[in-house]
């Protein structure tokens, strides 16, 4: 039974989910339309999608698939890179804390008000010199290590018993087994909320790969559909397609492990 | 070697990895456009300028980068302030004991994150056309005679970027302002609610100081965002009308690999004056947020 006081709050929540969906119903209604009617403003299903997707695979010389493939590849690289070295981190900082480690981490935090941009110049130059531009290294380099990550393993850490550790260490096993064997089964959920957060920013970047993923074969799925869109005669339905196509593997990966990742969340603010 | 020593050791190598990439990848890059603020020239012919603060000044006359600035200082005036309490309302709304299709609410709320940020900003491009969507509405219900040109008109250019941001990370917000309120325990609201207090009390009084650690950590991350605002800019506006919309980062992305090329000098000064910004309004939230007092 709804409680009628509650009536107030189901209409509010009613219509903020309205407006979040909208947008995203009219992303998938437009990629299957015409250009004409979704300029005419409607919102209902056409019947337009497989010529829209001749139109997207013809507008940019076979990219379409590659770029696909690359954010895949990108994605699921610097997430596997990510969660290993910002889990170890959080880890170590959190389980072997001393002074010394504490006072590293508030150094590392620092890292936090470095904005993307100010060292933008800097990073290219780096990665231009090691040969690295047009690499899934260039696009995964920058993101590997962030302090956020970090901040979230060590605040899950907290959930881990020390005494574990004691009695594993009286049995014998070592110090990186202890981590592997017993740390990781146990904090699943910390690790799919990070996996998603990582995968999610991995696949949306756009400013960096534009810095240094120059080459069309390098070239992410974002960067594809800004191309597509950016001449000066829009194809609407077009552009839709192809931004669905950038959204589908996002919202999947969210849908998936939307549990897990709510779980993460709550262990990382306490 | 001994067992405390073995442990020891074990922790530092754990943190190791993680310690080196950020030293190359975010201090070693900031000392080197700090130094590179000071040179001039295109590309690899750079040199130390005459006089030293040369980018600076050129800094303060540029009525470009002094348009970006305002703009991204706009966007987070009006932007960030909404965003976080409206965030907080449903995170308060959806946490009631008694609320059904929570996960519904929720999932739907929460879903314009999973957009990327260049995706977002092309449907709300589309839909904010001239021939677009919401003008069609607005004719339809009679409210406008002639479509409006949204994204050519500065004000309401900025606007739609404004009314985009909230769309995109209210959602995302609110994840973390639920997830606080569920480390509360229920039986703080219930002595509430046995002393009598309200529903906008129990609020004020107790979810906004529980959860005030989660709101300094959103304001953080929602300002350093918004001041490296670039997506939305390059790809909703392209910065236009005549730059009217510009962001900081985009401008300095124009100067380095854009329509200027090559210019680190004066883009290293830029994006220095940006880390000083991002410093400053970070520190201040944390002193206002410091809870040791």
């Amino acid at each position: 039974m709804i409680q009628r006081r509650l009536i107030p709050t189901y209409i509010f929540l009613t219509i903020c989910s309205l407006i979040s969906v909208f947008p995203l119903y009219w992303m998938f209604a437009a990629a299957t339309n015409d250009t004409v009617s979704v300029a005419r403003g409607s919102i209902a299903f056409g019947n337009q999608l497989m010529v829209n997707f001749e139109h997207l695979k013809a507008a940019v010389q076979g990219t379409l698939w590659s770029s696909m493939g690359n954010s895949f590849l990108y994605s699921i690289v610097q997430t596997v890179f990510t969660l290993f070295v910002c889990s170890i981190a959080g880890y170590g900082f959190e389980l072997y804390h001393d002074k010394g480690k504490d006072r590293l981490f508030g150094i590392l935090l620092l890292a936090m008000m470095v904005p993307a941009v100010a060292t933008m110049v800097p990073l290219y130059g780096l990665v231009s010199k090691a040969k690295l531009l047009n690499t899934v290294w260039a696009f995964i380099l920058p993101g590997i290590s962030t302090p956020f990550m970090i901040m979230m393993f060590r605040q899950n850490s907290r959930n881990f018993p020390p005494d574990i550790m004691e009695a594993a260490r009286i049995d014998g096993l070592p110090e990186w087994k202890i981590f592997f064997k017993m740390y990781v089964p146990i904090q699943k959920s910390i690790y799919a909320a990070a996996a998603v957060i990582t995968f999610m920013n991995a696949w949306n970047a756009y400013m960096w790969p534009k810095v240094v993923m120059s080459d069309n074969r390098a070239q992410t799925m974002p960067m594809f559909i800004a191309n597509i869109s950016s001449g000066y005669t829009v194809d609407y339905g077009m552009t839709m397609l192809g931004v669905l196509f950038c959204s589908l593997p996002t919202m999947i990966v969210f849908f998936v492990l939307q549990k897990q990742f709510a779980e993460g969340i709550t262990g990382s603010v306490k | 070697m001994t067992l405390a020593n073995k442990q020891l050791a074990a922790g530092w190598l754990f943190l190791t990895p993680a310690t080196i990439l950020i030293f190359i990848m975010s201090f070693y890059p900031i000392i080197q456009a700090f130094i590179t603020s000071f040179k001039t020239g295109k590309g690899v012919n750079i040199q130390f300028a005459n006089p030293l603060t040369y980018n600076y000044s050129r800094m303060l006359q540029d009525v470009i980068f002094k348009t970006s600035m305002k703009n991204t200082f706009l966007y987070l005036i009006v932007e960030v302030p909404i965003m976080l309490i409206l965030a907080i309302l449903l995170a308060q709304l959806l946490n009631n004991k008694d609320l059904k299709f929570k996960g519904l609410f929720r999932t739907a709320i929460f879903l314009p994150c999973a957009t990327s940020l260049v995706s977002y900003s092309l449907i709300f491009k589309s839909m904010f056309a001239t021939q677009g969507l919401i003008n069609t509405v607005l004719m339809n219900l009679g409210l406008i005679h002639e479509n409006i040109n949204f994204l050519g008109t500065a004000s309401t250019a900025r606007a739609v970027i404004i009314i985009a941001l909230i769309w995109r990370w209210t959602g995302y917000n609110m994840v973390f302002y639920l997830a606080g309120l569920q480390n509360i325990e229920y039986s703080v609201y219930e002595a509430a609610k046995i002393d009598g207090a309200n529903g906008w009390k129990t609020f004020w009084n107790i979810t906004v100081p529980l959860l005030k650690p989660t709101i300094v950590m959103t304001a953080i991350m929602s300002i350093n965002g918004t001041l490296q605002l670039f997506d939305e800019s390059v790809n909703l506006t392209s910065g236009g009308p005549a730059n009217q919309t510009i962001t900081m980062s985009h401008y300095i992305y124009n100067q380095a690999f854009g329509q200027g090329v090559g210019n680190f000098g004066y883009t290293s000064a830029m994006s220095f004056v940006v880390f000083i910004m991002v410093a400053i309004l970070a520190f201040i939230n944390l002193k206002v947020g410091d809870t040791r007092d």
